[in-house]
Order: structure tokens, then sequence, then C-alpha cells
């Protein structure tokens, strides 16, 4: 399967990014859920969307695929306007989306053809067969949809939206509350798709996930984007590694005890720039007489960046508030 | 087109996979009208001259049972979905708003016809009816089905969970049918409550289709299919136009 077939005709649109967001805001009664957005995501990316609940992604997810009105601004799907141009741009776009909805009424495969028809996918037999082979529901394709776990119903909502064949994919928190198995399978489905092509954006709260999968990261909070880079650049952004130490002796001098970024007991975490500043970091705990226990440089993961924007921005937000 | 197919399809197995409680429960419930009302005012009562009561409730009935029905088909569809949340999947596609209103109009008038035949094959063997014009009486069951799976996709719009669709149902819909002459003849009340029956478009869609049947009608059935197609009109424009804004279906 193909990410690259053209959706319309268009020449000119075959330049345009996957998505294209531009000054999108909305709101709902006081709350502002998105904050004049921009934002491009290009072609055959693995993007990711990060943020605390309540941070806008669905909101901007539901825009995009069109299930939302923005009270401003533009989004397009490769090239397609979500609202003038509707029908190209949905048909571009394939969304899981984050509850875990089903109609009771059918069964896996009547759910995936009629999903299928609504798009006018033609001759899609052989790819429904595929997909429900890919995401290990063979067993289970002629069960009513009622009688299956949440894991499987969350094998067929991805199904669902990959059954016209969409260069866009967009998984909002595609493994919230799935097991191990699924997620590895779902997974290893996801990164075939996308190397063949399609653009995959996920959302998702298991940072891990999103370190090992995405090539590009946006982190959201209050309706905006704060950070937004490639995934190693976002991590390295703010230091390179970590200093862990645990001491005996004489307490934490002065100088050291600012630069600490987290303290349990006897052991101290320090923020470090270079590899260089860990003899400088040893020498000063030395001349204060602390004895090293134990040691350990860690290498600074996508959640503790996570965690250090979010408390950044929130500090931002309050100054702006007082 | 393909996509209008596909939604139509969903939508008339949605309703037959429980044809028990879609199709064969409100033939039951018509038969009931029929026999108790007929018993109870058979002797009592002659609406048309010729004509005895208990034939002339069948074709009101049986129109009664298809409005219902094509109301209760679009409206209950769409009203599930959204508080089941699986209206996502209908909403997701490249559908135009003609394709999403018109497949779910279509199939509350197959569910709503479904039920009339069966109205009428259940009451055969209790009432010999003949059809006087059949053309008139097939464009009454279509436009009438069609009016009521318009206003049933309203319906659907506009409430947010079952509570208010019952509302819907119970203060507007139900009334609207009970007080359109499906029991009486507008030329037995008087002559305010006659000209307050002009007024609902639900007694032109009974009283046409009676005239297909006895060719005795209180108003010319041309004067009828106008009424029912202006209504269809209203409604389906309507429709079409909040679909086009997304209220309350793309907040």
């Amino acid at each position: 399967m193909s990410a690259n077939s053209p959706v319309g005709p268009q020449s000119a649109l075959n330049a345009s990014p996957a998505i294209e967001v531009r000054g999108l805001a909305k709101r709902f009664g006081k709350l502002q859920a998105l904050d004049h957005i921009d934002l491009t995501i290009e072609r055959g990316e693995f993007f990711g969307l990060l943020g605390p609940n309540g941070a806008g992604k669905t909101t901007l997810i539901s825009i995009i695929a069109g299930l939302t009105r923005a009270d401003a601004g533009v989004a397009k799907v490769m090239g397609h306007d979500v609202i003038a141009d509707y029908r190209a741009a949905r048909r571009a776009l394939g969304v899981v989306p984050q509850e875990l909805v089903f109609d009771p009424f059918f069964t896996v495969r009547e759910t995936l053809e009629f999903q299928a028809g609504y798009f006018g996918a033609k001759n899609s037999r052989a790819w429904i067969d595929e997909v429900i082979e890919s995401l290990d529901l063979g067993d289970k394709a002629n069960t009513n949809m009622r009688a299956l776990s949440g894991g499987m119903k969350r094998r067929v909502l991805v199904g669902q939206a990959l059954v016209h064949k969409p260069p866009v994919i967009v998984l909002d928190e595609p493994t919230a509350g799935v097991d191990v198995g699924l997620r590895m399978t779902l997974w290893k489905f996801i990164r075939r798709l996308n190397d063949d092509g399609h653009t995959i954006v996920l959302t998702t709260h298991y940072l891990e996930e999103a370190e090992s999968l995405c090539g590009r990261i946006a982190m959201m909070n209050r309706g905006r984007i704060v950070a937004l880079d490639r995934t190693d650049a976002l991590i390295k952004r703010h230091h390179s590694l970590n200093l862990r130490v645990r001491l005996i002796g004489a307490s934490l001098p002065a100088a050291l005890r600012s630069r600490c970024v987290a303290s349990v007991d006897d052991t101290h975490t320090f923020p470090l720039d270079r590899f260089e500043e860990v003899e400088s970091t040893l020498a000063s705990l030395r001349a204060a007489n602390c004895r090293l226990l134990e040691m350990e440089l860690l290498q600074p993961d996508l959640e503790e960046i996570f965690v250090e924007i979010m408390r950044t921005d929130a500090m931002q937000h309050a100054k702006g508030a007082q | 087109m393909s996509g209008f197919r596909a939604l139509a399809r969903k939508e008339l197995l949605r309703f037959s996979r429980v044809s028990m409680q879609t199709v064969f429960a409100p033939v039951v419930t018509t038969l009931l009208y029929l026999v108790v009302f007929a018993h109870v005012l058979e002797s009592r009562v002659q609406m048309y001259p010729g004509v005895s009561y208990r034939v002339f409730l069948v074709p009101g009935l049986v129109m009664m049972a298809i409005l219902q029905n094509a109301f209760a088909n679009s409206s209950s569809s769409l009203v599930q979905s959204k508080m089941t949340g699986n209206i996502v999947f209908v909403l997701l596609p490249p559908f135009s708003h003609v394709e999403f209103f018109c497949a779910y109009v279509f199939a509350s008038m197959v569910r709503g016809l479904t039920v009339g035949v069966g109205v009428l094959i259940a009451t055969s063997p209790l009432v010999e009816l003949n059809v006087a014009h059949p053309l008139w009486a097939l464009a009454f069951a279509i436009c009438g089905s069609a009016v009521l799976g318009s206003l049933g996709v309203l319906a659907g719009i506009w409430a947010e969970k079952i509570d208010q669709l019952s509302a819907f149902q119970n203060f507007v819909v139900v009334p609207a049918t009970f007080l359109s002459g499906v029991f009486y003849s507008i030329n037995s009340l008087s002559p305010v409550w006659r000209d307050v029956s002009l007024a609902n478009p639900f007694f032109f869609m009974i009283d046409g289709f009676r005239y297909s049947f006895f060719g005795q009608s209180d108003v010319a059935p041309t004067t009828s299919i106008v009424a029912v197609l202006a209504a269809l009109f209203t409604l389906s424009a309507i429709a079409l136009m909040l679909l086009h804004k997304g209220y309350r279906m793309r907040p």
C-alpha cells in the first residue's frame, strides 16, 4: 500500500504538507481550548502531539478531522481546506478516535466494510482482509462488536481509520488501556504504514512510545504549542545528562543545592550541560566533605523534558496572571 | 453516491437486525388500535357514506404507522449514535450533506413503508379494503414517510439525549398524528377545530392516503399532496441547512 497516490488531480497540491494549521482558535464557553495555533506536519513524518489532559490535542485533531468547527484560522489536510474542500480533506485522513466507540449492530467485518463504503473505497475486500490479518482480528472477523474485549475493539477502531487507505493517519491515544501484546502489534503495523510513506500523527500519554516512534514532537499546554522540535533535539534542548549521587557525611553545600533538581533522602540529581561538568560537580562535593556512596550518569528522557516544559509553562502562566 | 449507498445500507441493516422491535411490534400495536376502536365504535359511528368505521380506520392507521416509524428510524439512529459516540463514524467520512440526509431519510422511508405494508397484511383478514387510486396511495405513502424521515433527522440533529427525543416524539409527533384525523373525519369537528386541523400537515397525509382507498376525502387530494410536498421541502431545507452549519453535530 502506497501513500503517495495523489488525493486529487491538482499537481500543485503534491507539494503541500500533510497537515497545515494556521491561527487555529477554538473556545468552549470560558475555556480557550486552542489559542491561535500554527503547525505544519510534513508528508511521511511520524509526528507526536503531547500534552496533559485538556491541553487541546483532541480539539486540534477534531478540527482537522472536521468533527469540530474552529472559531478562527485555517486547517488543511494534504493541501485541502477542511471546510471549503472538506470531502478531499476527509478522504485524505484516517482518524482513530480516543473513545472506545463501536456500533453494536454489526460484526467486525461489516463495520470495516461499511466504513470503506462511506469513503467510496472500491474493491476494498482484499485490503480489508489484510487489515484484519495485520491487526490479528482474523478469528473475530464475524463476531459482533459487542462481544469483543476492549483491546479488540481498539484494533477495529484502528482498522476503521485505515480502510480507505488515507495518506494521513491520526491516532488519538490509541494505546490507552491496551495490553502490551496489542501495543506491539499496533506499533509494528503503524511503523510499516509510516515506512510505506503514510504520515502518522500520534497523541499519547505514554511518553516512551512517543520517544521511540516519533521523529518530531509538539508539546501542547493550555491550547498552545509550548515546544516543537525533532525528538532528539527536544531531549537535548535543556541539558545533556543527569548526575545522580548518593551521599553520606555533610549536608549538600548551598551552591550545589540550588543546582539540584531532585533530592530524595540522601540521593540528589544534578542536570549537566556537558560531560566535563561531572568532575567539577564531584570536586565541589568533595570540598564540602560529602562522601560519595553511589554515582549514576543518566541520559534525560522525554518524560523528564515534558515535565520540565510543562513546569516552565505553568510558571510563565502564573507570572502572566499576576 | 457510493457513500449514500453504504450509509443507507447500514441504516437498513440496523433496523432489520432488530425487526421484532422496529417492524413487528408496531404492526401488532396498530392492529390493537383497529380491534379496540372498531369494536367500541363500529355500530355508533359512520364517517363516510357506505364505508364502515372499521374500514374507514384502516388507511389512517396504516399511514399513522408509516409516519411514526419513519420518524422513529432516523431520529433514534442519530440520537443513539450521538449518545454512544459512534456518530463519529458517519461524521468522519466525506459525505455531502445531501448524501447524509438522503441516506437517513431513505432508510426511514423503507422502515415506515415496511411497517405500513405489515399493517395492511395484518388487517386484511379483518377488513376487506379496496384501493381506488393506487398511485395516490403510493404517492402519499412515499411522501409522508419522507416528511417524517426528514423530521426525524431534524429531531436527531437537535436532541442530545433520549429524554429530549422522547419529548419531541410524545409532545409533537404523537399528538400531531392522533389529532390528524386518523380516527375521524375533520368534517365531524366544530369549525374551529376543523380549521386547526387544516394547519396540521399530518392531516393532509392521512386524508390524502384515505382518498386513495375510498375516493372520498375531507379535502381534495391535490391540495393534500401540495401541502405534503411543501412540508417535505421545508423540513428538508431546514435539515440540510443545519447539517451544512454543523449545528449540534460538529460543535
